[in-house]
């Protein structure tokens, strides 16, 4: 939606920066269509998309049934008959109906039609725990669809990356799963160019520089280890790099910054085994091996099911333990 | 060969109590003792009042998320005293407190759940409730298969699984409704039609006229109630659940009610729905209908209502101080229930509360006891 007098005068959210991208997006290209739950009348129960019902009408922002496998089953159709669909998971934890058509179906049409048969959608999802919300609402799946040859798996941590991000998923010719971290959502506002622009799929962004030991994350936790740095003792020099895509991820400058630091931690809200610090843990072994001086560590959610909010925080990587993750690294 | 009709059918709609209080004696005969009305006029209440508190409890911080069941009591009442306690199994999804409670499930474990404690979902012994489902439509499918259970086992015993009118456009529902119908399974389909799938009215979730005509499709007897009305939901009910337990398969039954209250207490309904459609709703009040029928009974006065109140809000008071007496649980139910048994690298993680491995192994720490941290960093 245009800008308010806050969003000018104090920055966007994420929720006013992804809000933002679909606006242009629906005006700037006729095929696009947004599609899933409470998304119109409603604006999504984040208010995401908040008013675009309004002024793009309901055959363009559509509030469906409440059935996930249709939602992402139809998407389908659409993207392969020429539209531009923009369907809405109204949260991470209700993929599962919707699993089937995007692993089986969306992330294999390219595939399986030799070319012929392309879906070009982008599926967004609220993603990730710490906001109070009940169950199945707070997990992080992103290693699973990672694990999904035919899907782009993107998650920004910031407004500015989310809005370069979202016009680049609209604009992919693949199927891209657009996670959104709802702790994010509202925690603060930064500038964002009014003006379209894209961040390219599958670049990373670093950080902050350093020479001592790499962080790798993405999402929410990049706030818990800007957290953890500010607790570090001011000589260790850290280099943080929030990946932003999760697949394919940006392996030369995780692989460079290693080289350089010779020490890593990844952090991820995610359960640890078989995670995607597992992967980014194998990439710097098969290329970084010689220049190791520490066992690459994990600071990530345990393996357990995702506990109620009572105990959120204590199964999410908050600041203190990546902390001393880190320097038992730096001082292994 | 000329066009002929293969199939015809039709739904019935059936009310007993009327808006106004007014009891259709002959569908109501052999239905509920007065008795039994006052008690259920009772629950109704209290259930009432503890969803008001609820409410309260999560606009002071007190609670997280919660789903008023607000309007929706004479269904879950009236569904719930058909179905027999102790013997039929309960599949609820979350606006059906009263059923759960009438079955037996405390209700500090319900303002548990949604005070984020999980122990709120463990089902005392005897109890044959399962927890409170997050995921519409997903549920029914469990129904169908307790039910197919007691069949297998030729126990006399009924499924009944609670859901509301945009739970009929998952795939899982219909899977369920083929199901149980092929399996001629045990079990009780109750949809609770409170006309709002958080913002998506009812006409927007489906174009079928009425959700009681879906069964009709999986050649299931299937009918239309009033929902706030308990006798006719009573009657229903009692049927559907008759008809199971003597081997006749699943039923259908659509509830005909109202969302009083925002979607939960994330939501507000101001935004999408308009406040004249409440307003109406607010007349079909199903507990405000109960006491008219009572005092028009001459059973029931503005003393005992007083009474009653009071009595509400003491029971209420005692649930939430009991809820809020349970101490926060430790980190170890994080880790006790993903299975039977741990394994290593799981009791690993629950007694250090750690994912990372430095620190925490012993043939790692060796080696740097052995000097081959001298390149390490000195920051600790
Ligand atoms: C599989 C799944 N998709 C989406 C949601 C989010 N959600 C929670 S309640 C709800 C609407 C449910 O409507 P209905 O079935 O009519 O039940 P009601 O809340 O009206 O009682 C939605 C979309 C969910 N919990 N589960
Ligand atoms: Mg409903």
């Amino acid at each position: 939606m245009p800008r308010t007098e806050a969003m000018i005068e104090k920055g966007l959210t994420l929720v006013d920066a992804i809000n933002e991208a679909l606006y242009q997006e629906l005006e700037r290209d006729s095929r696009v269509v947004l599609l899933g739950e409470d998304v119109g009348a409603n604006g999504g129960v984040f208010r995401v998309t908040d008013g675009l019902q309004k002024v793009f009408g309901s055959d363009r922002v559509v509030d469906t049934p409440l059935a996930e496998s249709g939602i992402m089953g139809t998407a389908i159709g659409l993207a392969m008959a020429g539209m531009r669909p923009i369907p809405e998971i109204q949260f991470e934890g209700f993929l599962g109906p919707a699993y089937d058509q995007l692993v089986n179906h969306a992330a294999r049409y390219r595939t399986r039609s030799r070319g012929s048969v392309t879906i070009p959608m982008t599926v967004r999802v609220p993603v990730g725990g710490g906001i109070h919300a009940p169950e199945l609402h707070s997990d992080s799946p992103e290693a699973i669809y990672a694990h999904t040859p035919g899907l782009k798996v993107v998650m920004p941590s910031t407004p500015y990356d989310a809005k370069g991000l979202l016009l680049s998923a609209i604009r992919d010719p693949d199927p891209v799963i657009f996670f959104e971290p709802k702790r994010v959502y509202r925690s603060f506002r930064e500038r964002v160019p009014e003006e379209d622009y894209t961040i390219p799929i599958g670049q990373a962004k670093i950080l902050s520089e350093g020479t001592d030991l790499t962080v790798v994350t993405w999402g929410a936790t990049t706030f818990q280890c800007l957290d953890a740095l500010d607790k570090l003792p001011e000589d260790l020099s850290v280099e943080l790099i929030d990946l932003r895509t999760i697949a394919p991820y940006d392996r030369d400058t995780v692989i460079q910054s290693v080289q350089k630091t010779g020490r890593c931690v990844v952090v991820h809200e995610a359960p640890k085994t078989a995670g995607m610090g597992a992967e980014i843990a194998t990439l710097i072994q098969e290329h970084c091996f010689l220049y190791l001086k520490a066992p690459v560590q994990r600071v990530t959610g345990f393996d357990t099911v995702m506990p109620y909010y009572k105990l959120e925080l204590d199964y999410l990587p908050d600041g203190p333990r990546i902390a001393e993750a880190i320097q038992q690294t730096a001082a292994y | 060969m000329p066009i002929k009709t293969v199939y015809k059918a039709q739904v019935e709609y059936m009310q007993i109590l009327d808006e106004n209080g007014k009891l259709d004696e002959k569908l109501a005969k052999d239905t509920l003792t007065d008795e039994e009305v006052l008690s259920l006029y009772e629950q109704m209440t209290v259930c009432r009042q503890l969803d008001e508190v609820a409410f309260r409890l999560q606009r002071s911080g007190r609670m997280g998320t919660y789903p008023q069941n607000k309007g929706q009591e004479a269904a879950a009442a009236g569904m719930g005293f058909a179905a027999k306690k102790g013997v039929d199994w309960l599949v609820p999804c979350y606006r059906e407190n009263l059923a759960l409670n009438m079955h037996g499930l405390p209700y500090h474990y319900v303002l548990l759940h949604w005070m984020g404690d999980e122990r709120g979902n463990k089902i005392p012994e005897g109890v044959y409730v399962n927890p409170i489902a997050i995921p519409i439509g997903t549920q029914m499918l469990h129904a169908t298969g307790i039910a197919w259970a007691f069949k297998l086992r030729k126990e006399p015993r009924v499924a009944v699984t609670f859901f509301g009118d945009g739970a009929t456009s998952e795939g899982d529902f219909h899977e369920a409704m083929n199901f149980a119908s092929v399996m001629q399974a045990p079990v009780v389909f109750f949809c609770q039609n409170n006309q709002w799938a958080i913002s998506v009215p009812r006409e927007i979730q489906m174009n079928s006229e009425t959700v009681a005509q879906k069964a009709i499709a999986y050649g299931m007897p299937t009918i239309q109630v009033d929902g706030n009305d308990l006798f006719a939901v009573y009657k229903a009910a009692k049927e559907a659940v008759e008809r199971a337990r003597a081997g006749g398969g699943p039923s259908f039954i659509e509830a005909v009610t109202y969302r009083l209250g925002d979607h939960t207490t994330a939501d507000d309904a101001r935004r999408y729905r308009d406040p004249q459609e409440l307003e109406a709703w607010m007349g079909r009040d199903p507990i405000l209908r109960l006491r008219k029928y009572l005092t028009g009974k001459g059973v029931w006065d503005d003393a005992k209502q007083a009474k009653l109140e009071e009595r509400a809000k003491t029971i209420v008071q005692e649930i939430v101080k009991t809820a809020e007496g349970i101490e926060k649980p430790t980190t170890d139910d994080i880790f006790d229930f993903t299975y039977a048994t741990l394994p290593a690298e799981l009791e690993r993680q629950k007694s250090t509360m750690r994912t990372s491995s430095l620190g925490q192994d012993p043939a790692q720490a060796g080696l740097r006891d052995m000097g081959t941290a001298t390149h390490g960093h000195s920051a600790t």
